[in-house]
């Protein structure tokens, strides 16, 4: 779509309130044209709501939704257009086959006959479908099926495509193949994904929303909200020596290198030490400059940068453990025990 | 409305291909022929002052009970049970194109079944060469009572199916409300309460809606556009609800 605007999702002050429960709470974002973002929260965090509230399926308690300018409370006939939309557990009506299924979506989605039969090859072809076009969808393999809701939501090429777990139930395989598909994407479409998977997200998203209890709690780029959530790298060096006198030497390579962690001596004299630091840069070379003339026998040094896993932990717990209304998002003093890295 | 033609024929293909299309029209047309046979045997053994064709949509009701439910029960329960209501949904369509097209299609079926059995009343001619017993007026009658009022009982069970995502419920639910509509105003207009003169008002709202007397009108020729109205004002009132309940449970999901 050429006339797709800059910033394809606005979502500001959005609430969604179920009776007493409230599902999303002051949620905000914006998402840009050809970005890929990921959704991530624990079961019942507002994934799915704010889903299909974006969708216009389900209206918002208060706040505002914008997709490709047109607010989705008043214009939904409008802003339906701009979104492709694979819901949670991908329904599809079982007695269609694959190819009528898409016909009839494709009619829905006003597309012109001509462009849509010539549309139908392009993303069977994407989605390798094409051996399948004409099998009955309630007999299509798990895989197959997620295949054919991923065809079905980038059909009418949309600015905006969601999908509410698109991964779920697929063997690695067919993830690795799902996960191109999204890829693919990029830069054409914007794709907001969900997901519990968090490699998966990690590989394919440009940035991550992290919600919990209908709150973003964190979000940036995985390298991002690492930094954001731990703000610190840590270094797993096995080593021989005085490790008594290694703290006071510690300080002399980066002002912030700490032991975090020291482990017994082994058999053999070598015992593990886990430094830390808040230092952007990679010290892996100081570190093993500076320790030799010291006196110390280096035998193993490596880096572990926390994973996206253990950023989503950490951000999921740190907003279950302080959960005051009007508490800002990211705030260090704030923090829950960190997991060990 | 641009979708409704879109929704209308995909309901058509969809109950053109599923097979129990097929079972439900034989079973009707089975049903319906062992009726028709046995006012014939009726009129073999003695002689009747009204045509055949009079006594045959007195019926309706018979089919209607049974088929109506069988025919819209599908509609919204099973696409809901699924889970494609919401990707139907949140395609650019409105509610309302969704509700007419699924509507059409049961009510097309519904006619196309009940036109089927033409074929009873051309049979019976062709065997008896007797030109009485096709007799045209109460044929267009009847046939034309079962159009106006398909469209209240086919709207009926469209608003039953749009209530609940249970097939079952919604078969049942609609079987009641026919039983009500069709059966319970009939009884009210009989019971002896109504017949006290302060009750004689009452006692005629009740009686000009009871349906046996509007088959009865139809099939004689009387076309009373009061009855006319009725069902065109109770079908769309059923319609509308069925919008409103299709996004109520949405809003309350």
């Amino acid at each position: 779509m050429a006339d797709t605007p800059d910033i394809t999702i606005e979502v500001s002050h959005l609430v969604k309130s179920y009776g007493s429960l409230t599902a999303v709470n002051d949620l905000n974002f914006t998402v840009r044209r050809g970005e890929i973002v990921g959704l991530l929260g624990p079961n019942g965090a507002g994934k799915s709501t704010t889903m299909r509230i974006l969708t216009g399926y389900l209206p918002a308690t208060s706040g505002s939704v914008r997709i490709c300018g047109h607010p989705v409370a008043s214009r939904s006939e409008l802003t339906k257009r701009h979104v492709g939309y694979m819901p949670e557990n991908n329904p599809l009506p079982e007695d269609m086959r694959v190819s009528e299924y898409l016909w009839f979506r494709g009619r829905l989605k006003e597309m012109p006959r001509a462009r849509l039969r010539a549309r139908i090859d392009e993303v069977l072809e994407l989605c390798d479908l094409k051996r399948n076009r004409h099998r009955i969808l309630g007999r299509l393999s798990k895989g197959n099926k997620q295949r054919v809701g991923i065809a079905e939501a980038i059909l009418s090429e949309p600015a905006v495509i969601i999908m509410d777990e698109p991964t779920i139930g697929l063997d690695p395989h067919q993830i690795i193949i799902v996960r191109d598909l999204i890829a693919s994407l990029r830069g054409r479409m914007s794709v907001i994904i969900s997901s519990h998977i968090l490699p998966e997200i990690e590989a394919t998203c440009d940035r991550v929303l992290i919600i919990n209890s209908g709150r973003i709690v964190a979000q940036g780029s995985p390298a991002e909200l690492r930094h954001q959530i731990f703000g610190h790298v840590s270094y797993h060096v096995e080593l021989s020596g005085d490790t008594a006198a290694l703290a006071s030497r510690l300080p002399a390579i980066e002002p912030s290198l700490k032991i975090s962690a020291l482990g017994d001596p082994g058999p053999d004299g070598f015992c593990s030490v886990t430094l830390m630091t808040s230092a952007g840069q990679d010290l892996g070379e100081q570190i093993l400059h500076a320790l030799p003339p010291l006196g110390y026998r280096i035998r193993a040094l490596s880096r572990t940068e926390p994973s996206l896993e253990d950023v989503f932990l950490a951000a999921t717990r740190r907003s279950w453990d302080a959960r005051l209304p009007d508490q800002p998002a990211l705030r260090g003093d704030s923090r829950a025990p960190l997991p060990k890295v | 409305m641009r979708h409704y033609f879109t929704i209308f024929s995909q309901e058509v293909r969809a109950l053109l291909y599923s097979p129990s299309t097929y079972i439900a029209s034989v079973f009707f047309l089975a049903v319906m022929g062992f009726v028709f046979a046995s006012i014939l045997d009726e009129y073999n053994r003695a002689a009747q002052e009204t045509p055949p064709a009079v006594v045959f949509f007195q019926y309706f009701w018979f089919p209607v009970f049974f088929m109506v439910p069988l025919l819209t029960m599908k509609s919204f329960a099973e696409e809901r049970r699924q889970g494609t209501l919401e990707t139907l949904l949140t395609a650019p369509v409105s509610t309302a194109e969704v509700v007419l097209g699924k509507f059409s299609a049961a009510y097309l079926f519904y006619l196309l079944l009940w036109g089927s059995t033409i074929g009873f009343h051309y049979i019976l001619h062709l065997y008896a060469r007797d030109e009485r017993l096709l007799d045209s007026g109460p044929l267009v009658g009847g046939y034309l009572f079962i159009a106006v009022s398909g469209l209240l009982f086919v709207s009926i069970g469209v608003l039953s199916s749009a209530l609940t995502r249970s097939q079952a419920v919604a078969g049942i639910l609609c079987f009641t409300l026919l039983l009500g509509l069709i059966g319970g105003i009939n009884y009210l207009g009989d019971l002896s309460a109504l017949n006290t003169g302060a009750m004689q008002p009452a006692k005629a709202a009740v009686e000009s809606l009871s349906i046996p007397r509007h088959v009865e009108d139809f099939t004689h020729g009387v076309v009373d556009t009061r009855q006319v109205f009725f069902y065109l004002t109770g079908s769309t009132l059923a319609l509308i609800f069925s919008i409103l309940g299709v996004e109520a449970k949405i809003l309350h999901s």
